[in-house]
């Protein structure tokens, strides 16, 4: 297959007709750095989305009440909600095998106290699974753990910023902090990519604040993580049921949205899903009718090129040169231009993109924009398949012109 | 060497065909310098081409080296082409982008030849025609009768039976008009049958035999004053 006359031939005629050559190739590079660029800044905005709901984790499900909005069963509207923990039991019980994690909530804000230092924070009673639900990230120490929870332990866990507005440079581990004038054990530092207010957060074990605060078994709110392996539509599913039972159990109208409502992942991962998947047809579309119009240009430039050169082919069919050999040269011609010139537009598109990096994150929502190997891949494939289609169709009809007609061609 | 039997040709013009050839009958034996004369739309450049395999004829019978030329595809012709045929053109014909030397070698190309070999036969021929100087140059770089001797080089190069040369001289003054016709001469005493068609009297005159044509059919066919000279000499 490997024909070093061939190429020779190829390379002197590139060489020598330099304009017909780069026009041909410019516009099959031009194609594809369009192309690549939209892919690339579509990805941008895909990974821009991904990347707004990093703060909990992607299955996570949270069940908050508040006032009923509508009278049921003899019950009148404007009743307060309270979750206990029977309620929370209800639900670990009965769904405990679509659950990943499960934790309860109690919101408190507390002024927190060390040596001269003090401020207001909110801090959140929780059980140990709750780190996971938040995607906390413990830099220093440990979480709440179940011995915590049984002990009721006087424990902390504080927030990066917490440690630094009360403690600054020094070490807090294992210190004794004032919370609303009693006194806890910091057993550990977070982090979180929720950004500053998630890292100006304190928890505590839910059974401490339940038997210190108030000595009942309220909670503020249910939060779950349910079993990755559900697919978005039965998750989906989980959770509605889930919504439909508790409100039964609570005497809660079926619809009352406001007395009690489960925020599900899943529905905003489903909802995210449809919208990029809609972006991403717009693109294929987009980009395929930039790689077609490419291929176009390529197709009229190879009619025009095969036109000029009929003479030539005349010539050398004259000398001895067979129809194949003269499709063959000029099908190898055209395919390695479009593939030269298709990888110079995707290096240069990967670079521009390189370049534009983050720096378009906060105005434009596009984040680290980048073409995946997949679609490098396959828009080489069409490259070539064009560029042999494109050299193809003209050099065989040209090939097949009678020499004496083509001697004639000026 | 080629021998030609009652050979019609015509072309279609419109719904109409035009008669060009109209029953030739023509036997050229091996080492032959015959100059086909007539004027223009005498068939003599279609006579020219069916015999070069460039074109197809209509009826007739046409042997090439004893071989009946019939049923011809492009793929046959082009390799009994390389293989039998050097063609000489009124308009050279050479590749622009090619050096003197490339063009010469690029029939051995076709043939199948190392490069190597190629270019050392190439500029052999070349020095044969006297322009060994030019080899590297393009053809535009080239006077008229400079072009046409790389042609003649690029024709004889694969050693082929019958040079064929289309009005090799239509567009060269009188002096390299000369030169090229002792070029063709000097080919045709080394044994190589040469087929010239012209219009012009006094290159004819130079061949050993003149073929004319009118309207499609031979109207004289006699042995030149330069063949009796050489021959009684």
């Amino acid at each position: 297959m490997f024909d070093i006359d061939r190429w020779r031939e190829i390379f002197q005629s590139i060489s020598k007709n330099k304009l017909r050559s780069v026009m041909s190739g410019f516009t099959v590079a031009f194609a594809i750095l369009l192309f690549t660029l939209l892919f690339g800044i579509v990805s941008g905005l895909s990974n821009s989305f991904q990347g707004a709901f990093v703060d909990d984790a992607q299955n996570s499900m949270f069940v908050r009440v508040w006032k009923t909005s509508k009278p049921y069963k003899g019950l009148q509207k404007g009743r307060s909600i309270q979750l206990k923990n029977d309620d929370y039991n209800f639900v670990t019980e009965k769904y405990g095998e679509k659950l990943q994690y499960q934790s309860s909530r109690i919101y408190k804000n507390f002024i927190l106290k060390y040596k001269n230092e003090a401020s207001s924070y909110s801090v959140m009673a929780i059980n140990p699974d709750h780190q996971f639900i938040e995607k906390t990230i413990i830099t220093e120490g440990r979480y709440v753990n179940e011995r915590d929870i049984k002990e009721k332990a006087k424990v902390i866990v504080i927030g990066r910023l917490i440690k630094e507005d009360l403690f600054g440079e020094r070490p807090a581990l294992g210190k004794r902090l004032n919370v609303n004038d009693s006194s806890y054990l910091i057993i550990g530092i977070f982090s979180d990519e929720g950004g500053d207010n998630e890292e100006r957060k304190a928890f505590i074990p839910l059974s401490t604040a339940q038997m210190i605060y108030g000595n009942n078994d309220y909670i503020n709110q249910m939060a779950f993580g349910y079993d990755p392996n559900l697919s978005l539509d039965a998750a989906v599913a989980f959770g509605n049921k889930m919504e439909r039972n508790l409100r039964s159990k609570l005497n809660i109208h079926p619809d009352d949205q406001s007395a009690l409502s489960v925020r599900n992942m899943a529905e905003a991962n489903q909802g995210i899903g449809q919208f990029m998947g809609v972006l991403y047809a717009i693109v294929i579309l987009v980009g395929s009718g930039t790689l077609v119009a490419g291929i176009i240009g390529i197709s009229n430039i190879m009619i025009f090129v095969i036109k000029e050169r009929t003479k030539e082919f005349g010539i050398r069919k004259a000398l001895g040169a067979k129809p194949s050999s003269i499709v063959g040269m000029v099908v190898q011609e055209s395919v390695l231009i479009t593939t030269l010139a298709g990888y110079l537009g995707l290096s240069l598109g990967t670079y521009l993109l390189s370049l534009i990096g983050d720096s378009l994150e906060k105005d434009y929502f596009i984040k680290d924009p980048s073409v995946s190997t997949g679609i490098v891949v396959g828009a080489t494939i069409v490259l070539i398949l064009s560029g042999l289609i494109a050299g193809y169709v003209p050099a065989k009809r040209a090939a097949n012109i009678k020499p004496i007609v083509a001697l004639r061609a000026d | 060497m080629i021998r030609i039997e009652k050979l019609h040709k015509s072309y279609p013009i419109g719904k109409d065909s035009l008669h060009v050839l109209k029953g030739i009958d023509l036997h050229i034996k091996e080492g032959e310098f015959v100059s086909i004369m007539g004027s223009s739309g005498s068939g003599k450049s279609t006579l020219l081409n069916i015999v070069g395999l460039l074109d197809i004829h209509d009826e007739g019978d046409y042997y090439l080296n004893g071989q009946l030329i019939k049923d011809m595809n492009e793929k046959k012709a082009a390799i009994l082409r390389n293989k039998f045929l050097g063609f000489v053109f009124q308009s050279f014909n050479l590749i622009s982008y090619k050096t003197a030397l490339e063009n010469v070698a690029l029939p051995l190309y076709y043939k199948g030849i190392s490069r190597k070999e190629r270019l050392k036969t190439a500029l052999e021929y070349l020095d044969k025609v006297g322009l060994k100087d030019w080899a590297n140059h393009l053809p535009n770089e080239l006077s008229g009768g400079q072009k046409q001797r790389v042609a003649i080089a690029r024709a004889l190069v694969t050693k082929p039976k019958v040079v064929l040369a289309d009005e090799p001289t239509g567009a060269l003054d009188s002096t390299t008009t000369d030169n090229v016709m002792d070029l063709l001469k000097d080919i045709n005493d080394e044994g190589m049958t040469v087929f010239v068609i012209t219009h012009e009297e006094e290159v004819a005159e130079q061949t050993k035999r003149i073929v004319r044509l009118k309207d499609g059919v031979i109207i004289s066919d006699e042995v030149t004053q330069a063949s009796k000279v050489l021959n009684y000499v």
